[in-house]
């Protein structure tokens, strides 16, 4: 196994370190403490259980979260990584509880959340045999890690971990999964300490800057008349949140935000113009098709942001700024690709700009953002009917938090809501499940946000579909304590589908009338305060009773039951056909 | 753009699962292979996977960017037909029989360039190696004879153009940490063999 082999570095320190003989289980936490995790979610069984034992004794050093179910735990452990820029770690133990991990495994895939899962697995002599709870699990999640594999001697533990670690965090980030025999848990060996990876001879994680692209970028912004940027969460990932400031400040260009990469600039910053897409801001998805020279940093042309690709940007040149050289020309033709790190890239890049402000330009996403105030936002944040809306919480929400929270949402109405209203003053902030849409994501993701960021308000916000997916995780905050806010906004409906369905399937409304329990009775249930109201007089006190309250507490809002998330580009339509009503 | 056949060559470290994660890469977009090889190459583990599909070019390209990102592959080239060097190998089982009494089929086998690999008393093995139009046309000829068994290899395939892989190889050795690592070494004193 060549990619496995001991290189020099260890074979030295072998020779320095004392040996000692330890298990397999320790060799897994000594790993954990070495890559400065603090904290695990996770949830015992059977063939994880030496780790567990291990772990009885490191429990000074080891925050373990148990949560309700496996699923839990990864969304806990996305939130904690996408709120501390750190690796999120989550223990499953094998056949069931490693296949409910799948759902965020996939999440963080799609969404470039770097997470260790160490999974349990039947003894090695068992492996094929169908034994109890024995799943292929690196063969179910082959399509939806960075990178998987199977260990089945303590003697690996040390160098796979460190080699997990080291793809889990570099380059575009991802999940990574490691399944671990029993016999390899509970095997003692002679360890020599644990060694860090910064090298796998086919793994390039960070790219040569190509200098000739970087001019031709340049030159290309410099001559623009038009120019656009379109940010996603390569930004944040990259920690190059003051290299693109500097970038857009110096050339004036208004910049866009996929959901992920909300909040990497504050909301308010004037070169800011909104959220791209099928619930975007009206500016920026009509002005896509009407910019010289569109800029995308780190971001991927998802579809949910281009909306009909042979209708998309034509008119422009287009320059892709991205780590991962399979996104380059994956969904838009590029012009001029930049591969690279955005935070080595775009400062090359800034030092060639010309100074500039296109006030004009930047002038017609004003224009068309007061035309979006009027026909959509103003009544969205100040409903003159009696039925509250959903904007009008965010809002209030922005006023108490004074914009400084961070936002876990859930997926659907709430979170589009959420996305577009929500106002951030630091990055790591918004916390949304984007490229999977996992329901079930914002509660758990929350509880993960706050041990990633303890010293920060969150606040999850959830439809009450989604809430339902994963409402035992109450258990988990009831348990640990996680000062967590939880926000229902409640419809009565799976109110996106129900959406659809009004505006394509003649208000055909399918199985989307869910009902839900008295979320009072079942927060109390679980020693969580909890308050309902459905009246506008109520919202700004019991919001502020909630986000006062010293931990935990869950407050379910009724909101309008027909209400729909405006402005929208239907599906199959170009972006510049987007509909204010 | 019409589509072709594209011969795919994968270089990849020797590791467990990876077949599997690169033949998921194809069956996810729908995409049949043709023809699939995989072999140790002239360094230690390191595995060469030669893979020909019938594709526009477009997404070949697209393709081998997505199994390039795979964090055990160190390099994947599409090209079509013009570009390599490529070969299969067939074994034909015919009844020896025949070929003792039937001067005819002795004479095919001379003109295909057969050469027996295995003679026993009811049966023999002759092999060809060529373009599958070369395999064919024998076991088309050998067919009325009594062919008991055919059987052909996965395309082997050489590409023409002879610095692609060793410059890519010396580009990631310079993207690389300082610290020198043994595989690094190891190549470093076998400057030509990836010189194609």
């Amino acid at each position: 196994m060549e990619t496995l082999a001991i290189t020099k570095e260890e074979e030295s320190a072998k020779m320095a370190q004392p040996i000692t003989s330890i298990s397999g289980g320790q060799a897994v936490l000594e790993a954990l403490i070495a890559e400065d995790v603090t904290t695990i979610f996770g949830y015992p069984g059977g063939a994880i259980m030496p780790i567990y034992d291990a772990l009885y004794d490191y429990n000074d050093r080891l925050e373990h979260i148990l949560v309700r179910h496996e699923q839990g735990g990864i969304h806990a452990a996305q939130g904690y990584a996408r709120s501390s820029g750190k690796v999120g770690v989550v223990f499953a133990t094998s056949g069931p509880g490693a296949t409910n991990l799948v759902t965020g495994i996939a999440d963080a895939m799609i969404d470039s959340t770097p997470l260790v899962c160490i999974t349990g697995q039947v003894f090695a002599h068992l492996l094929g045999t169908d034994a109890f709870q024995e799943t292929d699990v690196v063969n179910i999640t082959t399509p939806v890690t960075k990178w998987n594999y199977q260990v089945t001697e303590a003697s690996e533990i040390p160098h796979v971990l460190a080699k997990a670690f080291y793809i889990a965090k570099t380059g575009r980030p991802g999940p990574v999964l490691i399944d671990i025999t029993k016999n390899a848990q509970i095997e003692k060996f002679d360890y020599t300490g644990y060694i860090p990876c910064n090298h796998i001879r086919s793994y390039r994680p960070k790219p040569k800057v190509r200098k000739e692209y970087v001019e031709q970028a340049a030159a290309l912004i410099n001559e623009a008349k038009k120019p656009f940027v379109l940010f996603g969460q390569g930004v944040v990932l990259g920690g190059a949140e003051k290299e693109f400031t500097n970038f857009i400040e110096k050339a004036g260009l208004p910049s866009a935000w996929t959901i992920l990469g909300e909040s990497a600039i504050p909301t308010a910053h004037p070169l800011n113009v909104g959220m791209l897409g099928m619930h975007g801001n009206y500016a920026p998805n009509v002005l896509t098709n009407d910019c010289d020279v569109l800029i995308a940093v780190g971001m991927r042309f998802d579809d949910r942001v281009t909306g009909r690709l042979d209708k998309y940007a034509k008119q422009a040149k287009i320059i892709h700024l991205d780590i991962d050289p399979a996104e380059i020309d994956k969904n838009v033709k590029t012009t001029v690709p930049v591969w690279g790190d955005c935070k080595e890239t775009l400062p090359m890049l800034t030092e060639l700009l010309d100074k500039k402000e296109h006030t004009e330009w930047l002038q017609h996403f004003r224009d068309l953002e007061k035309e979006e105030i009027k026909e959509v936002i103003h009544e969205e944040l100040n409903p003159t009917s009696e039925i509250m809306s959903m904007g009008e919480v965010v809002k209030i929400l922005n006023e108490l938090t004074n914009d400084d929270a961070i936002i876990v949402t859930d997926v659907g109405q709430h979170q589009m809501v959420a996305c577009r209203y929500a106002k951030f003053k630091n990055s790591r902030s918004n916390i949304t499940s984007g490229g999977l849409g996992t329901m079930g994501f914002g509660l758990p993701a929350a509880i993960g946000a706050k041990y990633g960021a303890p010293d920060r308000t969150v606040v999850a916000i959830a439809g009450d579909g989604g809430i339902q997916m994963t409402i035992q995780e109450l258990g988990t905050i009831m348990q640990f304590g996680a000062d967590v806010k939880i926000l229902i906004l409640n419809n009565n409906f799976l109110g996106m589908v129900r959406q659809w369905q009004q505006l394509f399937n003649d208000k055909r409304y399918s199985f989307v009338n869910i009902t839900s329990p008295d979320y009072v009775t079942v927060a109390n249930g679980y020693h969580i305060p909890a308050k309902k109201i459905d009246k506008r007089e109520d919202l700004k006190g019991a919001l502020k009773e909630m986000l006062d309250h010293k931990g935990a507490y869950l407050l379910e809002i009724m909101v309008g039951k027909e209400n729909n998330v405006f402005p929208m580009v239907p599906q199959g339509c170009s972006v510049s056909e987007i509909r204010l009503k | 753009m019409n589509k072709q056949e594209y011969t795919l060559s994968i270089f990849t470290e020797n590791q467990i699962g990876l077949l599997n994660r690169i033949a998921i890469m194809f069956s996810r977009r729908k995409i049949n292979v043709e023809s699939l090889n995989v072999s140790p190459t002239e360094i230690e583990g390191i595995s060469r996977f030669t893979i020909v599909i019938n594709e526009v070019e477009e997404v070949v390209s697209k393709l081998s960017r997505q199994i390039e990102k795979q964090v055990e592959v160190l390099k994947a080239y599409y090209n079509t037909n013009d570009d390599v060097i490529w070969q299969e190998l067939a074994l034909y089982k015919v009844p020896t029989s025949v070929i003792s009494e039937k001067a005819k089929v002795e004479r095919l086998l001379r003109e295909y360039g057969a050469q027996a690999v295995a003679i026993r008393s009811d049966y023999t093995v002759f092999e060809t190696v060529g373009h599958r139009q070369e395999t064919e046309g024998l076991l088309e000829a050998l067919a009325p004879y009594g062919l008991i068994e055919f059987v052909r290899s996965a395309r082997v395939a050489i590409i023409k153009n002879s610095e692609g892989f060793h410059l890519k190889l010396k580009e990631f050795e310079q993207q690389e940490p300082s610290e020198a690592i043994i595989e690094n070494e190891f190549l470093d004193k076998r400057d030509e063999v990836f010189t194609m």
